[in-house]
């Protein structure tokens, strides 16, 4: 049994007066302790709403979750506001993009990692502020006694992201949820802080899951990787694979839609026709069909299921590794 | 002092580059609020402007002058040809109101307009030209911010030698003078750093056509919903001047500040109708002019859009 | 921190100047001038030219202005022409009816406003909130001195209290600091002290209308605006129990409007207190306010329009200090 199952999960918001709109449409995945799985999208694709889900972070009102959410064994979707607020933060930790907006601007650092101990851990106070400043001190922010009394103004934005994945890592949770994290920095904080990403996860044994727009990110950190498209996946593979040899359109095309070093001069990116906003719904057809370079009549009139055994893969023409390995991965 | 000044930056600031846009309009179209508002708007107008066709009576004429008795404390009430009864000086009370719609229109909307020109005259300029004009100008709006409104209505009106309408009325709009220019200033900022308007520079349109065709229509948004708060509070005002005896002290005239002024110092306990009705009146359609003020400001906040 | 008071008290100074310069133009664009003002009924051309040199109106204007200023710096706006006292005494005797009103009408405002704001937003678009959004419209929309007259005449029996002036007749409650509800605390006279709490009710009432649709206001769109924030989010994620994210995290962060709005509508009590005081005969500042523009008292109306100014800026720099406090954000910039 894995740490995290995924099974069939649906997000629909219904908003008054508007037609459903299914933004997971049948998501399943699992993660096992220690391991890093990537959810890969533009954004619109779902993966964002993905992980509110699995941490029972959707609004009250104007959507429906069905499917399972199974946490070590328990089912997360249907479980009681109380249940769900003690098993978050302690079992279930989550990371976000904005670390400035996601950090309460009138309370010190200090008071916002102390109130998850004393929380979850029922440390009193003052074990909890100790503990904190270690905790600052192993997420690499420089002289955390200080930091603790300082409000996240103060802070860069790389230290404030630190921060809040102290925040996150605060009781040690099973799993870690990164939505976006590196989104809002500069690029050289980006790698740092991926870095620290890797080497917490790897020593702590927590389960990761990514997400992304970036395919850089996925390439340095994920062991397994999900793209996302319309609110379901459509490619599922091991990190190496996935690179060497994209077999859905999606997929390659994003791909070949990034610069590459070493690719001939006056070579033309590919980039993906269209935007998310063309979006069809899946049924009756391939949400992609309308962007897609290799479309068929039978991607427009029937939907393709997920199929294969290690590697997933939902298309009915997918783009075979000769051509993968002449433009993909050139 | 601070804060107002900054809620009236972010609100230029918010609808910078944006103007009452068909969308906008859309939006209102469906709420509630903005029709309500709307709906009470439409009528007091069609109203102040009919009035003196709809009223029965002549609302000046003291017809029945004969039967108020005030010594005894007699005014009387409902009777046939006076519907909601007579004054304190025996004139149809209806009718009164009715033409009362025109005077009030006229105090609010003169007011508003009076404030509005000299705030966009203001405002404009120093957000067009900016510098030390700007420091000056606004430095001055400030001030005048500093005065809390009513005082500072009573001290222009109290320097009228003998009051009337058009004291009361300058009274109630240099007290929104240096809300519409600190308003339009900070939308004409908002305007001079967006890109449509660096655009334009850069495409070497002159100062002023930049100024009149990009800037002051896109700043427009802001200070019409001002503008339409600004009538509500206007009438309001007006009646607090009339009521604390700086208003028209002819006491004929027919406008419902003044009414209810009048009426609520003096008669409440012989005949309360004389002050509700009017007061009535007053709250309705201010309590238009603000809904339909709230829902443009509210169809106009960006971030309502979705 | 101490550097921001400082700098934010120097910031006053030029908007006090400013405001002296447009009381003396005020006073100079009086009918008559300065000696017409002062002379009242009684101004004859001769009268004014005499007066004018014994005031020194023949002076350049800027010596007047300079003089103008230490006197209003060293407390000496004139005699009223009402009551023939110095005005500094006249609002020394009114000041503490009109605290003692304002205080009243500002606990109303918050005590009711803030709690109302607050669950309005909790329970957006239910009932409560419903009827909070229209009565809150309605009550900017009543006239002030029409509501006190309301409220007299229909609540005062109905309710029975008082419905004018400050203390019953027939006590003789001791005065001490001319507070009359702390006077009776002190003195341990509590039957007066409630007398002058049951005075003050409805005129409180009637004052606070304004300000606690505006507190209502502002607290339901700030916690609304809060409650949208992604750090409200991240309490959500941490597992938190509500209560502890309404105290620290939605609370902390949407009253920091709210204090700005207090302090705004703190210095726009003496402009509802001139109506209210006048419809309940209560002889404070707005009192004698609006007998001083029957009786057309230049001097006073002078004085206490600077008064309302520079209560206005001062209370402003109050809430700026305050806030400054509340909000770290600030304290730095």
């Amino acid at each position: 049994m894995a740490l995290l199952e995924v099974r069939d999960l649906k997000v629909v918001f219904q908003r008054r007066g508007e037609r459903p709109f299914a933004a997971v449409d049948g998501v399943s995945f699992d993660v096992e302790p220690g391991q890093t799985v990537g959810l890969v999208g533009e954004s619109g694709c779902g993966k964002s709403v993905t992980s509110l889900a699995i941490m029972g972070l959707l609004p009250r009102r104007g959507n429906k979750v069905t499917g399972s959410v199974s946490f070590e064994g328990t089912n997360l979707i249907g479980l009681s506001d109380k249940e769900m607020r003690d098993r978050r933060g302690r079992d279930l930790g989550m990371v976000f993009q904005d670390p400035l907006s996601s950090l309460n601007p009138v309370i010190p650092i200090g008071l916002q990692i102390t109130e998850v101990l004393e929380r979850h851990r029922g440390m009193p106070r003052k074990q909890a502020k100790v503990e904190a400043e270690e905790l600052l001190g192993k997420v690499g922010i420089p002289d955390p006694n200080r930091r603790l009394s300082e409000y996240p103004h103060q802070l860069s934005g790389g230290m404030r992201q630190r921060a809040l994945i102290a925040i996150a890592l605060a009781c040690r949770p099973r799993l870690l949820i990164a939505d976006e994290p590196t989104t809002a920095l500069d690029v050289t904080i980006q790698a740092q802080i991926l870095a620290l990403l890797a080497e917490l996860v790897r020593d702590t044994e927590t389960a990761l899951v990514m997400i992304t727009h970036d395919l850089g990110v996925v390439a340095g950190l994920c062991d397994e990787v999900n793209v996302l498209y319309g609110g379901r996946i459509v490619e599922r593979a091991e990190r190496h694979e996935l690179f060497a040899e994209p077999r859905h359109p999606y997929t390659h095309g994003l791909l070949a839609s990034i610069p590459r070093l070493d690719s001939a001069r006056g070579e033309k990116l590919l980039p993906i026709k269209g935007s998310v906003a063309d979006n069809i719904p899946w049924d009756g057809g391939c949400a992609f069909a309308p962007r897609c370079p290799n479309a068929l009549d039978v991607c427009r009139s029937s939907s393709p299921d997920l199929e294969g055994d290690e590697r997933l893969l939902r298309c009915h023409n997918p783009v075979t590794p000769a051509v993968a390995a002449g433009e993909g991965t050139r | 002092m601070k804060s107002k000044k900054d809620k009236l930056d972010d609100l230029a600031a918010a609808s910078a580059g944006r103007s009452l846009s068909g969308e906008a309009f859309r939006r209102m179209a469906r709420s509630p609020v903005a029709i309500t508002g709307a709906v009470i708007t439409g009528l007091f107008v069609l109203l102040a402007i009919f009035a003196p066709l709809i009223a029965p009576k002549d609302p000046y004429e003291r017809s029945m002058q004969g039967s108020v008795q005030l010594g005894k404390g007699i005014i009387p009430g409902p009777m046939p040809g006076y519907p909601l009864g007579v004054d304190d000086f025996g004139r149809d009370l209806l009718s009164r109101l009715l033409v009362g719609a025109q005077q009030t229109l006229v105090v609010g909307v003169m007011a508003t307009l009076i404030g509005l020109a000299a705030g966009i005259l203001i405002g404009g300029t120093a957000g067009a030209v900016g510098g030390w004009v700007d420091t000056v100008l606004m430095r001055f709006v400030d001030v005048l911010l500093s005065v809390p409104s009513l005082l500072l209505a009573i001290s222009v009106a109290a320097l009228a030698a003998k009051p009337n309408q058009w004291t009361v009325i300058i009274a109630v709009s240099i007290v929104t003078v240096p809300v519409f220019a600190r308003l339009l200033r900070g939308a004409m900022l908002a305007q001079r750093s967006s890109d449509h308007v660096l655009a334009a520079t850069s495409l070497g349109v002159k100062r002023r056509t930049i100024v009149l065709r990009h800037m002051l229509p896109n700043a427009l948004g802001p200070v019409i919903v001002q503008a339409t708060l600004t009538l509500a509070t206007s009438i309001i005002e007006a009646a607090s001047l009339s009521f604390l005896g700086l208003g028209d002290p002819d006491p004929s005239r027919a406008e419902w500040g003044l009414m209810l002024g009048n009426a609520s110092s003096k008669f409440l306990d012989i005949r309360p109708e004389l002050a509700y009705y009017p007061a009535i009146a007053i709250i309705i359609v201010a309590l238009g002019f603000t809904l339909l003020g709230e829902s443009m400001r509210e169809a106009l906040d960006p971030k309502n859009r979705r | 921190m101490l550097r921001f008071i400082v700098r934010r008290l120097l910031q006053a100074i030029p908007t006090l100047l400013i405001l002296s310069i447009l009381v003396f133009a005020w006073l100079r664009l009086l009918p008559g001038g300065p000696a017409g003002a002062l002379l009242g009924d009684k101004a004859t051309p001769e009268k004014i030219a005499d007066l004018n040199r014994v005031l020194g109106l023949d002076q350049p204007i800027f010596v007047q202005y300079f003089k103008f200023l230490g006197r209003i710096l060293t407390g000496d706006f004139g005699s009223s022409l009402a009551s023939g006292q110095p005005v500094l005494s006249e609002i020394g005797f009114a000041l503490p009816a009109t605290i003692e009103l304002s205080v009243g009408a500002l606990i109303i405002a918050v005590g009711l406003g803030i709690p109302f704001g607050y669950l309005a937003a909790r329970f957006r678009a239910g009932i409560l909130d419903n009827a909070v959004i229209i009565v809150t419209l309605v009550g900017v929309a009543v006239p002030v001195f029409f509501l006190g007259y309301f409220l007299q005449d229909n609540f005062a029996e109905l309710l029975g209290l008082p419905s004018s002036g400050r203390q019953s007749s027939g006590l003789d409650a001791t005065h001490v600091t001319g507070f009359a509800v702390l006077d009776g605390v002190l003195t341990q006279e509590w039957d007066a002290a409630w007398d002058a709490i049951e005075h003050l009710i409805l005129p409180a009432i009637a004052l606070a209308t304004i300000p606690l649709a505006v507190i209502v206001r502002i607290t339901r769109a700030s916690v609304l605006d809060v409650l949208n924030e992604d750090f409200i989010r991240t309490a959500q994620s941490k597992g938190l129990r509500q209560p502890t994210i309404r105290r620290r995290h939605v609370l902390r962060n949407a009253l920091l409007p709210v204090a700005t709005t207090i302090g705004l509508q703190t210095g726009l009590l003496l402009g509802g207190a001139v109506l209210t005081e006048k419809v309940f005969n209560i002889r404070g500042i707005g009192y004698l306010l609006a007998e001083g523009i029957e009786r057309r008292d230049y001097p006073r109306l002078q004085a206490l329009i600077l008064l309302g100014a520079v209560v206005y800026v001062v209370v402003n720099m109050l809430v700026d200090i305050s806030y400054g406090i509340i909000d770290p954000r600030v304290r730095v910039r």
